[in-house]
């Protein structure tokens, strides 16, 4: 049914094709896209944050509008661009390299992208309806409960439904990564990104909820008249505090953990080495999941939690920097010896290496609690935690991208452009931190709208403003890169960087079915294994044999319209009782989509072994 | 032939006992948990003011629960093995929140 | 041999929810799922714990709560418990007819259990006054058990739906797994209640 569609069919077509996927592969391109846009819009916020504090008593924005540009910097950085370019990563990548067809749950997998997006849009349309969220990314009360207007309303429901996605997302790849792995694919043979993929799903698992309840008693403060942060009433606002962080400290290690596993794949490809100390690594990756979650309370050392509490948290959080330096030796120790190649996705790695070392040092300063009292709130901590999300997060994206480009587009990213892209960005970068820390040291807080002349803090901002500019070249050079790639360059083959694992053992880009029969894994880096016996490919664990896939659907779509009318609903039913139609409307859509979901058989359908023959003939085997 | 399907059918008689056995464990862990119940409202009412009272109340309910995961939900049959990873994954996490909410919230 | 007649052998494996590579991953997945239940509900122990003393004139704990209705509620959920216990019971034995009876039990008793809170809740906004908004102890008690009360609901719905849903074609492959994670869903309902009734009412009016 679908192949006979993708054949002659127009733009309508083509859309519908994507609004109804559950192919893994096109979730990835959907979600790269979404992720995209909204790295941009954050990218647009960050630059005129930089214009506003270019010079002292700068008036290029007023002041409220200043503080909705950080809240909706921030917000749309960690949940609206860096949460789904993994999720891009992981859908495009994850099956591939445990040698799945699909993910354990397709359709829930579509549903987890289109919950995201909803909740995204509704967070921006904010911009048009009388203002954004002005409360800070991290909305604490009672600023956020007495802040006027919708704009934190939007905030709550936004992130509540994009956040419903992102938990789906991480179940489902959970339950691929312990179920769907290819014959012989044992634990201690899956790639390093997998198993990062792996320990990130748990960690989205553990960490959303907490986010779930905290937005709902925020929900049920602002919109229904409850009292959990109302001091007055006998509300305690510190809940939100350690709830948000319950879930927020994890969250930080659920956005680099995926793009260490996916360093660790781009320098053992890029070193012609086995990975070193792939056992340590897998452990690391566990143990930073498991402290990632005693650390919370770090970011809340000046609340007047008690010297114990202090200490504990203190501890725990340098304890951390072990498996973290456990994993830039071995980096450093799979590099040493190996025959190099420069490749841009190599670069950005390389560069990471000591970006990120330089935030994590800054990181054990601020887990020192007696001295974070001085650090607490100035620009030291906005230097920090940039040196961590930009060098190790971005840095790992533009890796990643510049490294599985060719398995998800079927063509090799321009390498002059990405290097051309990568030096303006990495220079850029450090301007525009480094002497954040500095500034913040010399006492400026962060969040002002303004500085003040005369008080040695405009050198500093200058520089921060000229590297954001860099940085922002950087970011369209990579840009015109993708936009002359699809035009220009030639197909390549499944396999352009001589890779180890198991999705360069397919065509680029992999077929609907991925692997035309499972592959038999019989090590780790797995083709690496078949290739030094001098194989072309991988050995097949099954015969050739029909293939079972599952069906496309609107219903994932549906289910998150529903809720994204409905959001509207409960935001506005606070001026006008009359809005609450829009709730039911909403609910109504949800769920009667997942009632037809429950009562309607979907058996999925099966690409039969003629069909299968004749994709080899045209080289889907190889 | 027909021997294997003797064979199954004697495999399925087994199997059934099984079942049989299994649901006989439930029964008894349900009567169990009644009598902890009744012990716990039955402590609360009589009014026995013991500062042990509400480590016990909490013990009854912890044990209360493990015989509804172990013997009701299955979890001690085989195959449970990445289910006990993230259902004692999530009960850790679970724990640190309600120690934080008791001790350091300010009051 | 079709996808149609994998799922409907001649004759049903022994644990027929695990039976499919679809089954597996459900099973396996909703328990993932109350693994992160797990979190939720404790954040929202959590936040009662922390605001269960801040009181607005009589509407104590132990002003409020009844013991006798919450020991009724108690008896009705934990039975229920059981009689979906019998339900996959029978459901591993292939006895269709009799899983949907206990099933019906089940539903039964939940509805039962649902009346009673409704109850409760119009008691104490009729009688005491006691509203979600009237003091942080009455906006965390209502959330905590009204979570609950709302996961009761849904999973009511759930059971009633996949009844009707299978009524006439009966048990095979692909509805079996459906069952199986929805009674997982009705034991963790339990599972929070003994927390709640322990918690909330017993340590209520200690």
């Amino acid at each position: 049914m679908s192949t006979a569609m993708s054949q002659n069919r127009g733009l309508g077509a083509a859309i519908w094709d994507y609004l109804t996927t559950v192919d893994h592969k096109k979730i990835a391109h959907l979600y790269l896209v979404a992720g995209g846009l909204f790295f941009l819009i954050g990218g647009l916020e960050a630059m005129l944050i930089r214009i506003q504090l270019m010079r002292p008593d700068n008036d290029f924005i007023s002041a409220g509008l200043y503080n909705e540009m950080i809240t909706m910097h921030g917000t749309t950085m960690i949940f609206l661009a860096a949460m789904p370019l993994i999720f891009a990563l992981m859908n495009a990548v994850v099956p591939l390299q445990i040698g799945a067809r699909d993910v354990a749950f397709p359709f829930l997998n579509s549903l987890g992208f289109w919950l995201f997006l909803f909740g995204g849009i509704l967070l921006n349309v904010s911009w048009f309806t009388g203002g954004a969220p002005d409360a800070g990314w991290t909305n604490y009360a009672p600023l956020s409960t007495t802040s006027a207007g919708h704009g934190v309303d939007y905030y709550v429901m936004g992130l509540q439904i994009s956040g419903a996605g992102t938990l789906i997302g991480g179940i489902n790849f959970l339950v691929t990564i312990v179920n769907m792995r290819a014959p012989g694919m044992t634990y201690m043979r899956m790639p390093l990104f997998s198993w990062a993929s792996f320990v990130t799903s748990a960690l989205i698992l553990f960490a959303f909820p907490a986010l779930t309840v905290g937005l709902f008693l925020m929900m049920f403060d602002r919109m229904f008249g409850s009292v959990f942060f109302d001091t007055a009433a006998g509300g305690n606002a510190i809940i939100w505090e350690h709830l948000f962080w319950i879930f927020g400290h994890p969250e930080v290690y659920i956005l680099i953990l995926p793009l260490f596993g996916a360093f660790s794949d781009i320098f053992s490809t890029f070193s012609k080495k086995r990975l070193f100390g792939y056992s340590a690594m897998v452990f690391a990756t566990v143990l930073i999941g498991f402290l990632g979650f005693m650390v919370w309370a770090h970011h809340m050392f000046t609340v007047g939690m008690g010297p114990i509490a202090n200490s504990i948290f203190a501890v725990a959080t340098m304890a951390i920097a072990v498996p973290t330096g456990i994993k830039i030796f071995n980096w450093m120790f799979t590099m040493w010896g190996g025959n190099i190649r420069m490749t841009s996705a190599m670069l950005w790695s390389v560069a990471f290496i000591p970006s990120f070392t330089i935030g994590g040092m800054t990181g054990v300063m601020l887990a020192a609690a007696a001295a974070d009292y001085q650090y607490h709130d100035t620009y030291f901590v906005v230097g920090h935690f940039h040196y961590v999300i930009v060098g190790g997060v971005v840095f790992g994206l533009f890796a990643s991208l510049h490294y599985w480009w060719p398995k998800m587009f079927g063509k090799v990213l321009n390498e002059k452009l990405g290097k051309l892209a990568f030096w303006p960005f990495f220079i850029g970068f450090h301007l525009t931190f480094f002497i954040q820390h500095f500034l913040g040291l010399m006492g400026m807080p962060r969040r002002y709208w303004v500085f003040l002349e005369g008080q040695g803090l405009e050198t500093g901002n200058i520089i921060s403003t000229a590297g954001a500019f860099l940085m922002a070249i950087g970011t369209i050079i990579f840009l015109v890169n993708v936009v002359y790639t699809s035009v220009k360059t030639e197909k390549v083959s499944g396999d352009p960087w001589d890779g180890r694992t198991l999705e360069w053992s397919i065509p680029s880009p992999p077929p609907h079915y991925n692997f035309v029969q499972t592959p038999l894994v019989r090590g780790l880096d797995p083709l690496w294994v078949e290739k030094s016996e001098g194989k072309k490919g991988m050995t097949p664990a099954e015969p050739l044999g029909d293939i079972h896939m599952p069906n496309a659907s609107i219903l994932p779509f549906m289910m998150s319209l529903g809720l994204f009318i409905a959001g509207f609903g409960f935001i506005y039913q606070v001026d006008d009782k009359g809005w609450l139609a829009l709730v039911f409307i909403g609910m109504g859509i949800t769920l009667g989509s997942m009632l037809i979901r429950s009562l309607k058989d979907d058996l999925g359908h099966h690409i039969h072994k003629a069909d299968l023959e004749k994709d080899i003939e045209k080289g889907a085997g190889k | 032939m027909a021997n294997h399907s003797n064979m199954t059918q004697q495999q399925d008689e087994f199997v059934k006992k099984q079942h049989k056995e299994e649901m006989k464990q439930q029964v008894i862990s349900f009567a169990l948990m009644i009598l902890f119940t009744f012990i716990a409202f039955g402590m609360v009412i009589l009014d026995i003011g013991s500062i042990f009272l509400i480590p016990t109340l909490l013990l009854l309910a912890v044990v209360q629960v493990l015989f509804q995961l172990y013997y009701f939900m299955h979890m001690k049959n085989k195959g449970h093995d990445m289910v006990a990873v993230m259902m004692y994954g999530g009960l850790g996490v679970a724990i640190l929140t309600i120690i934080t909410f008791t001790t350091i919230i300010w009051w | 041999m079709s996808h149609e007649d994998v799922l409907n052998p001649k004759q049903m494996p022994h644990d027929p929810e695990k039976a499919t590579l679809e089954g597996k991953n459900k099973f396996l997945a909703f328990w993932f799922f109350l693994g992160g239940e797990t979190v939720l509900f404790a954040s929202l122990f959590g936040t009662y714990l922390a605001l269960n003393r801040s009181t607005s004139g009589e509407n104590t704990p132990e002003h409020l709560f009844g013991l006798e209705l919450v020991f009724i509620m108690t008896m009705l959920l934990l039975t229920s418990s059981l009689t979906s216990v019998y339900a996959m019971y029978h459901m591993k034995n292939n006895d269709f007819r009799k899983m949907q009876l206990w099933l019906g039990i089940t539903v039964a008793l939940g509805l039962a259990f649902l009346g009673f809170e409704i109850y409760e809740f119009v008691h104490y906004i009729h009688e005491y006054e006691f509203t979600f908004r009237s003091s942080a102890f009455g906006s965390a008690f209502y959330t905590l058990v009204g979570f609950h009360g709302g996961h009761v609901l849904f999973g009511l719905s759930w059971i009633v739906a996949l009844m009707i849903r299978n009524s006439k074609r009966g048990l095979n492959l692909y509805n079996a797994p459906k069952f199986y994670i929805a009674s997982l869903y009705w034991h963790f309902i339990d599972v929070v209640w003994v927390f709640i009734f322990t918690v909330v009412y017993l340590m209520g009016v200690v």
